[in-house]
């Protein structure tokens, strides 16, 4: 029992990092139905970001908790500003074009990104600084927590809370879902939607910047390629919960995030070695995607002529 | 109509591309300068990238201090390095663009085996040496007597490690957590399996991860279960120093174990204090005061501001070996070139005395470090030489043929390491390696 | 000259430049011109960049199915023929001595090849099935997923190297693969101006009106789909055997992303456009290496250390500058040349605004009355 809650947690921590990127994703598909691939270098982007703060800012030598809140807004902040230009540059001026140029566009812009790390950090891994102390938590038995998990889970929590705050309770919200509900309604409307899309853009971005950050307490690595696997995940987690929808993100990441863990600790017993861990976020998808083609909390629009 | 046209224009593009490729060909001039031309291939962009920045970064050092020096028999050496994207299919490529356009004379290349495979037998083809620094197959040198190493190979450093779990450290079971991506680690995951289980150890449990999972307590917990004596991890640097640190998060202090993979300076960062208790097999300790360790490592970090990994002083020893190989063959004749790096014996190389048997694989004995993180040092444990090695496997038979060697060099290693227990600083030498993602 | 006789002469002038060719690529050269094995190995991945580009523009430039995963396919064929010329290659070469070397290894290359074409094909129909039920979006994040299991499972398979990589003979020279290059753009282009051709573009252009017209929109859909993975089977068994060594990092995603991106660059729905592609993703990284290192003070800066960002770049601008692609839905040809001569200036219709291919224009008003439901 104490194993399996163990592996909860541990699935469920992954789980909340893919729902936040997913976020991004499914909100910027919601408004442009754009597959924003440089968004998983987006995080990596955050986690620089964070990293080149605490380090710059001195906050690396000593945990506090104001350092790390200094960090994590810091680092969303840059990550946002960053978001709403790789928008303005490039995916306005493709706007408009068939989806095939706007997917390329957005490779092409992963790629720019990766590569520009590449060059200016090289691959070489670094250490985030450890910027709370981490200490573990005994549950019950065996079952352990760190406090970086718990730091995960809480500021995931409070972003997802705010997240849906500024979707539905202020004016920028209401413009969001006026502009995905249609795009050119909303502009007759008076509805600035260039300025809508670009705060969509800087939201999402700093949703997987606070990814970025959060886990690199986990898992102190970070290097300029740790954006496309994860990255390719949540987007699958989007995709899964249902895409352009908000609260089908978070349930789609945790789901991958658990789905992931639980193959890793029991799959041996169905026959599913650790080493499939990659291809059961697809495998599941597929699945999910063949009986739901919405996904889960997708709605299901049939197209009329 | 159509048709012709199609064809017409497909014709067309042919000749264009072939008109792109030629204009691009004629960079070079041959080997009729004053230079020495020496190719490099490393991933520079890819996932492996700072495997091979560090693999540049050592040939690099090295050359500039040759040069600095007066070059090999008057002639300068001039470097050409190209990106693989750690693709091996670009590996190949490359290495025919510095054969048949670059015209080098000798090829340093790659850290992972898969990329040197593909490219091996370009080299081979073309009768240019190529000294690969540390990839660690045993498959790479089989490919003809144009290749070489400088490094271990999996066979011998697997088994090293389930020699001291079973015989020191006493460990009747063991688990594996290794890198399904990495034929490194998979090198390593099968010999020390063979020699763990032969020396009467059971494996537990054999889990994997990939370098782009965010977290591996998964794995971990699972193995938790098992309650191993020992978990081994033949992995790299950026993903054991967390694999450490969340196992002790999980309340699992049993040792681990692991290879010259985990040898840099980045790995105190990574794994602080979760390092207590971990062993690594190498191929000897960085700490040795030995001059031309230290002075390598100054000059390392003068030059490139981080402290040199495993890969750059193996790099870094490859280029040196060509560097004297040259000097020897009188030339870069390509066959007394050859002859001159299969005929390498006792170099002094900062990864140890350097022995190439008639496999052209380097034979070194391997020394087992203990990670001390409160100092950030590593300690000597012991030393294993190759011999033992050989009675496992049958491609390790191939470090028997240079026995008479083999004593000499472990006897002078030996020495080197004993004294570089009693000194400090994070570093590294060594290594081996491949791997792939 | 009746069309067949102009086909045939096509076919054998081709063929004749294709021998020179790969004659100038062996040691010694044709006449004592040659061609390196660096340009030899570029000239060969152009080629079989074409069939994979030329394939995948089936599914998507043609059909209009948003299909991400092609590499894939290209895995499953090169694995299931190395696995095959790996085992028995050399058995059946021993057993066809008595024809001689090149023909005997001619006929391992063919088994190779129908057994990496077979394979794909089932695996696009495997995949192709339950895939194509679903739209845009949805089929293109499946269809990479599919990707990514086949080679998570190919790199777990250890016999057939998992992480070390395959080691495999090399039956296949640049005769071969131009002679197939050229065969997958002949049949594709076949396939486009046929029947079948005019249903699948139907299907891109309005699939509702195309299934309301009587055509069996499933059927078209996977037979497309079939055949862009058999060819892409082709080109990956030409790659295993005449790379000699195969390993699952050579068909990661960005390897899809390749792929699309020729068919992007040169055109959607064009089949030279799809070439002009090919040669253009194998060629320009491969001359940004050329770029010259410029001295900035004491330091030099390596300008080909840039040359993958400057690739991205190029990508970006050319998408923004140019959405349809270089060639948009047109293909090149003299009638292309011919055509300024004929329409006075001014009238023909250019650049994205008047110029906007039909199938753009489809997909903006699907795109318009998606979002008009959609919430």
């Amino acid at each position: 029992m104490d194993t399996f809650v163990q592996q909860l947690i541990n699935g469920l921590t992954i789980g909340s990092i893919y729902a936040l990127i997913a976020l991004g994703y499914t909100m910027v598909y919601g408004i442009l139905r754009l597959i924003n691939f440089a968004h998983g270098d987006i995080y990596m982007v955050g986690a620089y970001a964070g990293f080149m703060l605490a380090v710059a800012l001195g906050f690396a030598s000593e945990p506090s908790a104001f350092g790390f809140v200094v960090t994590l807004v810091g680092a969303m902040a840059i990550a946002g500003v960053i978001g709403m230009a790789i928008e303005r540059f490039a995916y306005r001026p493709v706007r408009k074009y068939s989806k095939m140029t706007t997917l390329i566009t957005a490779i092409g812009m992963s790629l720019l990104i990766e590569y520009l790390f590449v060059f200016f950090f090289s691959g070489t891994p670094r250490s985030f600084p450890q910027l709370l102390p981490n200490e573990n938590i005994t549950l019950f038995g065996n079952a352990t927590i760190s406090t970086s998990q718990i730091l995960i889970f809480v500021v995931s929590i409070l972003l997802m809370v705010l997240l849906q705050y500024i979707i539905f309770k202020t004016k920028i919200g209401k413009a969001m879902r006026a502009v995905s509900f249609n795009i050119n309604s909303a502009k007759l409307m008076g509805i600035n939607t260039d300025f809508v899309i670009a705060f969509t853009f800087a939201l999402g971005s700093a949703l997987a910047a606070a990814a970025g950050v959060l886990t690199a307490q986990y898992n102190p690595k970070i290097e300029p390629l740790m954006g496309i696997m994860t990255g390719l995940k949540a987007f699958v987690a989007a995709v899964l919960g249902g895409i352009g929808n908000v609260p089908g993100a978070v349930l789609g990441g945790l789901l991958i995030g658990a789905a992931e863990t639980l193959v890793v600790g029991y799959g041996g017993y169905i026959g599913i070695p650790s080493t499939y861990r990659d291809a059961v976020a697809f495998a599941i998808l597929i699945l999910v995607l063949l009986i739901r083609p919405a996904g889960l909390l997708g709605s299901n629009v049939q197209e009329k002529v | 109509m159509t048709r012709v046209l199609l064809t017409i224009g497909l014709l067309t593009s042919i000749f264009c591309s072939f008109a792109c490729v030629q204009k691009g060909g004629n960079a070079t001039t041959g080997n009729t300068g004053d230079t020495i031309k020496v190719g490099v291939y490393a991933d520079l962009t890819g996932q492996t990238s700072s495997f091979g920045q560090s693999t540049k970064n050592g040939v690099e050092l090295a050359v500039e201090e040759i040069n600095a020096a007066g070059g090999v028999n008057g002639k300068k050496i001039e470097l050409i390095v190209e990106d693989d994207q750690g693709r091996p299919e670009q590996a190949k490529t490359v290495v025919s663009k510095l054969i048949s356009q670059d015209k080098v004379q000798a090829i340093i290349g790659e850290v992972a085996s898969t990329n040197s495979l593909a490219a091996a037998p370009v080299a081979q083809d073309a009768k240019i040496p190529m000294i690969t620094p540390s990839s660690t197959n045993p498959k790479v040198t089989e490919v003809g007597d144009y290749i070489s190493r400088v490094c271990f190979i999996d066979p011998f450093q697997g088994s090293v490690m389930a020699k001291f779990a079973a015989n020191t450290l006493k460990a009747k079971t063991a688990a594996i957590l290794g890198d399904v991506n990495s034929d490194y680690s998979k090198g390593l995951t099968q010999f020390f399996e063979e020699e763990f289980t032969r020396l009467g150890g059971k494996i537990v449990a054999k889990e994997a991860y990939t370098q782009s999972d965010p977290d591996f307590k998964g794995q971990l917990t699972k193995i938790r279960n098992l309650n191993p004596d020992v978990i081994y991890v033949p992995g790299y640097y950026g993903q054991v120093g967390i694999i450490a640190k969340q196992a002790r998060e999980l309340g699992m202090n049993m040792p681990l174990m692991g290879g010259d993979g985990w040898d840099s300076p980045e790995l105190w960062k990574l794994g602080g204090d979760a390092l207590k208790n971990t062993y690594i097999s190498n191929h000897y300790s960085a700490e040795n005061p030995a001059p031309e360790i230290q002075n390598f490592v100054k000059a390392y970090t003068a030059k490139f501001g981080v402290s040199p990994d495993s890969l750059a002083a193996l790099a870094y020893d490859a280029a040196k070996v060509l560097a004297d190989a040259i000097k020897r063959a009188g030339g870069t004749d390509s066959v007394k070139l050859k002859d001159a790096i299969n005929a390498t014996k006792n170099f002094a190389g900062v990864t140890g005395s350097i022995t190439l048997d008639a496999q052209r694989n380097a034979v070194k004995p391997a020394v087992v470090l203990e990670l001390d993180p409160a100092a950030g040092k590593f300690k000597f444990k012991e030393t294993i030489a190759p011999e033992g090695a050989a009675t496992s496997t049958t491609a390790a038979a191939n470090t028997n043929a240079s026995g008479a060697n083999v004593a000499n060099t472990s006897a002078t290693n030996m020495n080197a390491t004993a004294v570089s227990n009693a000194n400090a600083t994070t570093n590294s030498n060594t290594a081996t390696t491949n791997a792939t993602r | 000259m009746s069309s067949w006789v102009k086909s045939l002469i096509t076919a054998v002038v081709l063929i004749a430049v294709l021998y020179v060719v790969n004659a100038m690529m062996s040691t010694g050269g044709f006449f004592g011109t040659g061609i390196d094995d660096y340009q030899a190995r570029l000239l060969v991945f152009i080629a079989i960049n074409i069939i994979l580009a030329t394939s995948l523009n089936l599914i998507n430039g043609f059909t209009g199915q948003f299909s991400i995963g092609h590499a894939g396919f290209m895995a499953v064929g090169a694995y299931s023929s190395a696995y095959f010329t790996v085992t028995y290659g050399k058995a059946i070469e021993a057993s066809l001595g008595s024809l001689g070397d090149t023909v005997a290894s001619s006929i391992v290359l063919l088994i190779a090849i129908a057994i990496g074409a077979v394979v794909a094909a089932v695996m696009g129909l495997i995949v192709g099935i339950p895939s194509l039920r679903l739209k845009g979006d949805y089929l293109a994040i499946v269809t990479l997923g599919f990707a990514e299991i086949i080679r998570i499972v190919i790199l777990n398979i250890d016999a057939v190297g998992g992480a070390t990589g395959l080691q495999v003979p090399g039956y296949a020279n640049f005769l071969w693969i131009g002679i197939f290059a050229i065969i997958t753009v002949v049949v594709i282009h076949n396939i486009v101006k046929s029947d079948t051709g005019r249903a699948l573009i139907s299907i891109r252009e309005d699939e509702l009106a195309a299934e309301a017209m009587g055509v069996n929109t499933t059927k078209y859909k996977v037979t497309s789909f079939v055949i862009g993975s058999s060819f892409a089977g082709i080109a990956g068994v030409l790659f295993a055997h005449y790379n000699k060594f195969l390993s699952t990092n050579d068909f990661q995603f960005i390897k899809s992303f390749e792929i699309i991106i020729m068919i992007v660059i040169g055109g959607m729905g064009s089949m030279t456009g799809a070439i002009l592609g090919a040669i253009i993703v194998t060629l320009l990284p491969e001359l940004l290496r050329q770029l010259p290192d410029i001295q900035v003070g004491a330091a030099t800066f390596k300008f080909a250390d840039l040359r993958l960002v400057i690739f991205a770049l190029i990508l970006i601008v050319t998408m923004i500058v140019r959405p349809q692609g270089i060639l948009g839905t047109r293909e090149f040809g003299l009638s292309w040349l011919k055509r300024p001569m004929r329409t006075p200036e001014g009238t023909e219709p250019t650049g994205s605004d008047e110029g906007t291919p039909i199938a753009q224009q489809a997909e903006a008003r699907r795109l318009e009355s998606e979002e008009d439901k959609d919430q």
